[in-house]
């Protein structure tokens, strides 16, 4: 039987069981887990720990980190900050915005509408030395050119 | 034939080039050539551009070979790779590169040399003899050795880390905290990330003197999210020190306890605040809270925490280990002892640069940094993060102290210096810094909320094209006041000093925001 997102986020609850402040280190195991922190499990982390669905709803959205909804297949993450920007970002971001269909505003990131990408600014990751810097699906790439961003993409292959 | 140690290292800035498929490949090729390899993930160096740095034992001493790709490395093993030979990629013997042999390396001094998780190899290279001197001493004392050391908090506000523990060490409370502040968010910045990347052992020991100097038993490091190689390191570090009894119930046999906790932070910039990362701590929105009062006295959990930033803890080890004195001669007027800086964004040789206070950005940008890495005339330097100045060419030749940079409005910060060439426009620099602003701030005061905000909306319109609608001096009159509303009326730095980097911007690079004469009415 898979795991329910129930049933892993009370396997999260019940690890943390008495440690103080739990709130972050269980939303980061449920996300970790799930990919995200679905909607319907907030009652059952407020009920764990005796918040108010409210408390931990504005935890999960006050974030960046942390996302209510499913991810596309790969996240992509592009950084924005002033080192980076030094060295070429605004480019960057605006040819991987053009090559995954994806269009960020602001501090916000999107999904590319065949679900297969999440493109998202972040601010820093650093590797300031060595700038530009992306992250794809939880790799590290410096010195980044939008040709060495092609091939990072390409070698993704097709959808399982 | 006995193994030759190669030493290929894991800091993230190096994984983030290929460090791992470098040491792959000579894993592989020395097994097909039959040529023993003792390989050894090692920190970095702190030499970006010649990353990855492949380091190789030889009688003579270490010798670098980089920026090295993984389809080098059958080409450096025929050339003799192992023996330390020449080679197009071979820089000679490592401590000898001007760039490492010109620093003032105390508190990296292990950087890059040793095996970042093994404590063997911390203890041989002067690891851990600050905790045993600070085990000798009363709690008092140890607090007196900071304090003589002239240390200041390295997380930006420069504040006498002495007089903090001190502080917490003269509350009475059944339970206090030590916090090390390990949200690194400054773009620029990543001597945090190097030392929990590349010398985790540090970071433990200067936190434990603190605890065993203020009588807590409980810590805390928070780091962001943005840093999983740190997090996993640190874990590493803190589950072995543990298991060496360096941590735990019983400090080396001290019947003092100091138990240690890694966190990982959620994105947010402003937790880099340090009330709002004790809220973050709590399991809250990583709101600023207003001070007083001052988190030595009601801090985590409502009791005495002494927080400081990780570059602060890792300094305290050697200042126990070799005394006050040793730290505090170097540095210049009150800014004592050395900075880890950092030379970041459009820079030829990007990377950490350890020198006592007093060395001026020229030397640093040129002497050190080659200039810029697109060979274009350097335009100008934001220093000490998002919320630091823009200096011009004027101000190149100041001493970096803390003092002499306040004293043009200038701020040292956490040693950040993001070098920008001549194509930078500044008037899209502080419109990011407003946009920046916007997106991180905590939303608790208006100033910061709001302003930044109306801050991106105004710098917009000073930066469209001139027509009869906008009066550009009347938006510039406008922006200086917003930004002076924010500099007193915001309740943290964020909104505080987001104008720093604005008004710079705008007195020292008029003509990026279309107007012909310098206007320096404000700093």
């Amino acid at each position: 039987m898979n795991p329910t997102p129930a049933s892993v986020t009370q396997a999260v609850l019940a690890r943390h069981i008495g440690e103080p402040g739990a709130l972050l280190p269980i939303l980061h195991e449920v996300q970790d887990a799930l990919g995200h922190i679905p909607r319907e499990v907030v009652p059952q982390i407020a009920e764990g720990l005796n918040l108010s669905r409210a408390e931990v709803h504005g935890v999960v959205t006050y974030y960046h980190h942390f996302r209510a909804e499913a991810p596309g297949r790969h996240v992509v993450q592009v950084c924005r900050a002033e080192a980076c920007q030094a060295m070429g970002s605004d480019a960057l971001m605006a040819h991987a915005e053009h090559a995954l269909g994806c269009h960020t505003h602001g501090g916000h990131g999107s999904t590319s509408a065949d679900g297969r990408y999440t493109l998202n600014p972040v601010y820093c990751l650093g590797l300031c030395a060595s700038s530009p810097a992306v992250v794809v699906n939880d790799k590290l790439h410096a010195r980044m050119t939008p040709a060495k961003f092609d091939k990072v993409i390409g070698a993704l292959g097709a959808d399982a | 034939m006995s193994a030759v140690t190669v030493y290929v290292p894991r800091d993230s800035a190096a994984l983030a080039v290929g460090a791992d498929e470098v040491a792959a490949a000579l894993q592989a090729e020395c097994a097909r050539r039959g040529l023993a390899l003792n390989l050894v993930r090692n920190g970095s160096r702190g030499m970006f551009w010649l990353e990855t740095l492949v380091e190789v034992a030889t009688p003579q001493g270490r010798v670098a070979y980089g920026p090295v790709e993984a389809d080098d490395v059958p080409a450096l093993l025929d050339a003799g790779l192992l023996s330390g030979a020449a080679h197009a990629l071979c820089h000679g013997v490592t401590e000898q590169i001007p760039y490492l042999a010109k620093q003032e390396r105390l508190t990296f001094a292990r950087m890059g040399i040793t095996d970042p998780l093994s404590i063997a190899d911390y203890e041989a290279h002067e690891g851990f003899a600050g905790l045993r001197a600070a085990l000798s001493l009363q709690p008092e004392a140890i607090v007196q050795q900071v304090l003589d050391s002239g240390l200041r908090g390295r997380g930006g506000a420069a504040f006498p880390t002495g007089i903090k523990w001190k502080t917490v060490a003269a509350a009475q409370a059944a339970q206090k905290y030590v916090v090390c502040n390990a949200d690194e968010g400054d773009s620029g910045t990543f001597s945090d990330r190097m030392t929990m990347e590349g010398d985790p052992f540090m970071l433990i020991e200067g936190m434990t003197i603190a605890a065993l100097a203020v009588g807590a038993t409980r810590g805390y490091v928070y780091i962001r999210s943005e840093y999983p190689d740190a997090i996993a390191t640190m874990n590493e570090a803190v589950a072995r020190a543990t298991a060496a009894g360096y941590l735990g119930d019983d400090v080396l046999g001290s019947g003092r306890a100091f138990h240690l906790t890694i966190r990982k932070a959620a994105g947010a910039y402003v937790c880099g605040e340090e009330t709002a990362m004790l809220e973050s701590l709590e399991g809250k929105r990583g709101i600023v809270r207003a001070k007083p009062p001052l988190p030595a006295i009601e801090g985590l959990f409502g009791q005495p925490t002494v927080i400081n930033n990780v570059i602060s803890f890792a300094s305290v080890p050697l200042i126990l280990a070799r005394g006050a004195a040793f730290y505090r001669d170097y540095g210049v007027g009150r800014s004592r002892g050395t900075l880890p800086m950092q030379l970041a964004g459009n820079i030829k040789h990007g990377g950490l640069v350890e020198k006592a206070f007093g060395v001026t950005l020229r030397e640093l940008m040129f002497d050190f940094g080659g200039g810029s890495a697109t060979g274009r005339p350097i335009k100008t330097a934001q220093v000490g993060g998002p919320l630091g100045t823009y200096l011009p060419e004027s101000q190149w030749d100041l001493p970096l102290d803390y003092e002499a940079y306040a004293a043009v409005g200038a701020v040292v910060g956490h040693g950040g210096i993001v070098v920008h060439d001549d194509s930078a426009d500044l008037s899209k620099l502080a419109r990011y810094a407003m946009e920046f602003c916007a997106i991180e701030s905590c939303g608790k005061c208006t100033p910061c909320r709001i302003g930044s905000t109306r801050g991106v909306e105004v710098i917009a319109k000073i930066m469209a094209p001139p027509s009869p609608k906008t009066n550009k001096p009347q938006q510039v009159q406008l922006l200086r006041d917003l930004c002076d509303t924010m500099v007193n009326g915001s309740l943290c730095a964020m909104g505080g000093m987001t104008p720093y980097p604005v008004l710079s911007a705008l007195n020292h690079f008029p003509q990026d925001f279309g107007l012909a004469t310098p206007d320096r009415e404000a700093a």
